[in-house]
């Protein structure tokens, strides 16, 4: 009976995460547009751009490859499967013991691979400028986010999400200085990784300013709705691991009854809610900076990693 | 001792090491002294917290003067220095900022080793200030080498300073005569700067101390 | 006992302090030197009579054997070097280096450099002990840089960024001999005390003994100038005015070993900690190597006289490294008459770069011709420091080579052969200064010898006969020290 409810509930996540992803970034630009005193778009319109993307024809390049085919399904499907392994508004999904953080940051290490290697594929300049600057800030990005998870492992035991997740909730403790400075850490690698501002502009049409966009100019039709579609479901992700590690109430334990799921969710599109009044506060106030500045920035994020994980050995030790 | 009072304390000392590695990112004259500001502030904190929970009332004294000459006299007469010298401008490292980080994080690695084993008869509270003051130290020191401007050496010595405070606190019981005399030194390390920075200007058009450096030890 | 010698202690304290600040205000020049010559006298006066009237040790302050020697040795050094700056200042006023303000603020803190310099020297408590020796490095620092030109300012920067890293490792390494000793001691003040941290040693952790040795040694090494850590040395001795440099050479680097010797009574009388002999070993050994081949193609003559100094305090430290009676013995009486004899060779070079207008020993040639007094001067004083019989250091430089050779006889011969190399470095420069055709302005000098003959006497004497008692006391003190 467990292991069908778990499923239900793996089933009930990865439905949840798709569908609020398109919501969850049209309430991010609905926000930044009441902050410049604009009305902005509707919430919904990301999902009528999906629809629209989905219907109209796909236009190839003549010098792309089967990589190029192949790349917006292979991302879409890497960044859903992270997606779904996070436990939004419950733990106890029956994929759980896979939602190991070393093995999500692989899946989406793998999403940005392909993404890199079709930005490449067209031969076209731009593109190659994008995936330069995509791996050059995720070779500092990366290390960034193991450190924050070696922080977070060596307090709870486990790298296994849920275990985490579950250890940080029930056990006592107290001021942790080390998880202030993961949590900065994690949330400056994650507006590096979802290429938003200051690393990257997601609403600039100047190519020399792009990193995301530059990759994937040259997608149309339904591979640019996959694509767009991943892209809000990494975005979701990274303030579903930020929620649910660092601000781990109100997720229903398995087992509570329906009561409880449902009020995990609730409890679930309110944290949305705030990260993004959040992160769109924050976008509006600060500027882009410039690209040979973004080693420094990623590098402030590993030091912090670092110099938490040092932080807590003190302690741990004493 | 009471877990929550170490916390805090842990909390502070730790906030002094992510201070100091702030200082080494500065790359800004202003954005330095005011980031020096918030070092003091911070150490002040973290006196005044030691002076509560080692019951020693006369550490609230130094933690004032930490907090009224460093925090605020002497950030406010740094900016008047860099206004009137004309040198708010871009502080030249002699490496990136990205190594100088990572021999940052070297060294609060080294001090960690170092500390821990050899205080580990002292409290708890005693072993993380000695380590983290030590870090701080460290990171002063590095700050010292790595600048190449002469206002950048002398707030990373200021720094060390800060750090010296943090380890006597740390240090439980120790005498006033300490106190006074990181007090005293505060002072007159103000005149001094105060007195070298207008002497070196009027020799100069900067503090570069690269422009210094023809003199070096070994000219005959 | 008691009542008349903190009477005395109290003197040698409180006349430097408070002629400091009269010499702060007082506008005539000569009387401020006289003031300045008169000061530093009464404070001579009541260090010698510390030898025989002596308080008991209290918290902060103590007088022991260890300390008499080198208390009168200072204050005797601050006199004549009062008197010799009275007359070099006196110059240096009439060409316009210095202002009649700057004149001022020399004097107070010449007087303020011999307070914390004696504080230092009779303090008890380690706290006091880096207070005032933080102090006598600042006015010094203010006192290299007081000419103000490009090189002075540099020099001034250089030492006082050396020496304030040099402070904050010292003080760094005397938190951990407090928490070493607090907890045996308990809190208070009796675990900063001297001469407790030497009563119960043995009890401390051997591994923060260690830790903290390391700290001081490198931090108040520093203010003496061992090599790798001297960068500030040669140029401050240049740069400053050269009361200063004698002052530095002669007194304050006695200072800093003094204060490193503290700390090594108490880390030697500790069983489990190791041994501080080594390492002071190296370091002396390789300040003498470095310093001795550093005396060639010097041009500047101060410059080169620092790189001497360098080279001495290396071989002093080297020779309390390797312990033992009679290497401390010879130590001891090193210290002593090398401050005599730098501090003499400091006034004789500041008359000759006043006569001659120039520090460049290109520049300065035939002494013995146009000034017999001065050059004669200096031939006797190179002869002395570089060590040549009968002069006292002479004796100590044997002794402690003979000793070394008896247990190691490899460092000896290295020991050896670098006092020859800075030997034959001298007397080649001493050559060129004081012999051959004279070069440049052939005018009297207007100022007194007396100090620098009153020095060099002392040092052959030393050489030729030491006064029985002087011989028992020093061989007490090195007993003591182990």
């Amino acid at each position: 009976m467990a292991l069908v409810l778990n499923l239900l509930v793996q089933i009930a996540q990865m439905a949840l995460v798709l569908a609020i992803a398109p919501l969850f970034t049209g309430y991010v630009r609905k926000v930044k547009a009441h902050l410049l005193r604009r009305q902005g778009p509707p919430l919904v319109q990301p999902y009528r751009e999906l629809l629209r993307l989905l219907r109209k024809d796909v236009v190839l390049a003549n010098t792309a490859s089967w990589v190029f085919r192949v790349a917006p399904y292979l991302i879409f499907a890497t960044t859903w499967v992270a997606a779904s392994l996070i436990p939004t508004f419950a733990t106890g999904l029956i994929f759980s013991y896979a939602a190991d953080m070393i093995a999500i940051v692989a899946l989406l290490g793998s999403a940005r691979f392909m993404l890199a290697l079709a930005g490449l594929d067209v031969g076209t300049s731009f593109g190659g400028i994008g995936s330069s600057r995509e791996m050059l800030i995720a070779s500092l990005a990366e290390p960034a986010m193991l450190m924050v998870v070696f922080t977070l492992s060596l307090l709870a035991g486990s790298t296994q999400l849920s275990s985490i997740a579950a250890s940080l909730q029930a056990s006592d403790v107290g001021l942790r200085f080390s998880l202030a400075l993961a949590l900065i850490g994690l949330t400056m690698v994650a507006i590096a990784e979802n290429s938003r501002i200051p690393v990257d502009n997601p609403a600039t049409h100047l190519e020399l300013t792009m990193v995301h966009e530059a990759m994937i100019l040259e997608y149309s039709g339904r591979h640019l709705a996959l694509i767009e579609a991943a892209a809000s479901l990494k975005l979701l992700l990274y303030v579903s691991v930020i929620a649910c590690v660092f601000f781990p109430w109100g997720i229903a334990v398995s087992g509570q009854g329906l009561v409880a799921y449902l009020g995990g969710v609730g409890v679930y599109v309110l944290k949305l809610a705030a990260a993004g009044f959040l992160l769109a506060v924050f976008e509006t106030a600060t500027a882009k900076m410039r690209v040979f500045r973004v080693p420094d920035f990623l590098g402030a994020a590993l030091m912090l990693g670092f110099l938490a994980a040092l932080l807590l050995f003190v302690t741990m030790a004493g | 001792m009471d877990p929550l009072a170490l916390d805090v304390a842990h909390l502070f000392a730790g906030g002094l090491v992510l201070v100091s590695f702030m200082l080494l990112y500065q790359d800004r004259m202003t954005g330095l002294v005011n980031t020096f500001a918030l070092h003091a502030l911070v150490v002040s904190l973290s006196v005044a917290w030691q002076a509560h929970i080692q019951h020693a009332p006369h550490l609230y004294i130094t933690a004032a003067i930490a907090l009224i000459v460093k925090a605020i006299i002497i950030p406010l007469a740094l900016h008047r220095i860099i206004v009137q010298l004309g040198i708010h401008r871009t502080i030249e490292t002699v490496v990136g900022i990205g190594q100088t980080m990572l021999a940052g994080i070297g060294l609060v690695a080294l001090s960690i080793m170092v500390m821990l084993p050899i205080t580990a008869k002292a409290g708890t509270l005693t072993q993380q200030d000695l380590a983290f003051a030590l870090a701080v130290l460290l990171l002063g020191l590095l700050m010292m080498i790595s600048r190449r401007n002469a206002v950048s050496q002398v707030i990373g010595f200021m720094s060390i300073e800060n750090g010296l405070i943090l380890a006597a606190t740390g240090a439980k019981g120790m005498p006033l005569v300490v106190e006074i005399s990181v007090a005293f030194s505060i002072l007159i390390a103000l005149i001094v700067i105060g007195v070298f920075l207008f002497r070196i200007r009027e020799s100069f058009d900067t503090v570069d101390i690269h422009a210094l450096h023809e003199y070096r030890g070994e000219q005959p | 006992m008691s009542g008349g010698g903190s009477f005395f202690v109290g003197a040698v304290l409180i006349i430097p302090a408070v002629s400091a600040g009269l010499l702060a205000v007082l506008p005539d020049n000569r009387a401020t030197a006289r003031l300045n010559a008169l000061a530093a006298f009464l404070t001579f006066v009541a260090a010698t009579v510390l030898f025989w009237e002596r308080p008991a040790a209290g918290h902060f302050l103590i007088v022991d054997d260890l300390n008499v020697v080198f208390i009168v040795l200072s204050t005797f050094v601050g006199f004549t070097t009062s008197v010799f700056s009275g007359s070099y200042i006196a110059h240096e006023l009439e060409t316009g280096r210095l202002t009649p303000i700057y004149l001022r603020f020399y004097h107070a803190m010449y007087q303020t450099l011999m307070f914390a310099m004696n504080l230092a020297l009779l303090s008890n408590n380690v706290g006091l002990m880096w207070v005032a020796i933080e102090l006598a490095t600042l006015t010094t620092v203010l006192m290299v840089g007081i000419y103000r030109t490009p090189a002075a300012l540099e020099a001034a920067w250089k030492y006082f960024l050396l020496g304030s890293v040099g402070i904050a490792f010292a003080l760094f390494g005397t938190i951990l001999v407090y928490l070493a000793a607090h907890a045996v001691v308990g809190e208070g003040l009796d675990a900063m005390t001297w001469s407790v941290l030497v009563k119960r040693s043995p009890e401390f952790d051997p591994a923060l003994l260690n830790l903290a040795f390391l700290f001081l040694l490198l931090g108040y090494g520093t203010k003496v100038g061992l090599v790798p850590l001297h960068a500030w040395l040669p140029d401050a001795h240049a740069e400053g005015p050269t009361p200063i440099s004698a002052v530095l050479s002669g007194l304050l680097l006695n200072v800093a070993l003094f204060a490193v010797l503290r700390f090594k009574s108490v880390m030697s009388a500790n069983p489990g900690a190791f041994a501080p002999g080594p390492l002071m070993v190296s370091l002396g050994l390789l300040s003498v190597v470095f310093a001795s081949f550093m005396l060639y193609r010097r041009h500047d003559i101060k410059r080169m006289f620092g790189y001497s100094s360098i080279e001495h305090m290396g071989i002093i430290t080297f020779a309390f490294g390797m312990g033992g009676p009679l290497a401390n013995f010879a130590a001891l009486l090193h210290m002593t008459l090398h401050s005599l004899t730098k501090s003499g060779i400091f006034f004789c070079v500041g008359n000759i770069a006043q006569v001659k207008g120039t520090q460049n020993m290109r520049d300065i040639r035939g002494l013995t011709v146009s000034h017999p007094v001065l050059g004669w001067g200096l031939v006797l004083g190179v002869a002395a420091i570089a060590g040549l019989p009968p002069m006292g250091i002479f004796m100590t430089e044997f002794l402690i080579v003979s000793t070394t050779f008896a247990r190691s006889p490899l460092l000896a011969v290295t020991l050896g052969l670098s006092l020859l190399v800075a030997f034959g470095a001298l007397l080649l420069r001493l050559n060129g200064l004081a012999f051959g055709d004279p070069h440049g302005s052939r005018e009297p000098v207007r100022a007194s010898f007396v100090p620098m003959f009153a020095h060099f006497a002392l040092v052959i004497a030393a050489g030729i006969w030491l006064p029985p008692a002087l011989v028992a006391w020093f061989q007490h003190v090195a007993g003591l020290l182990r």
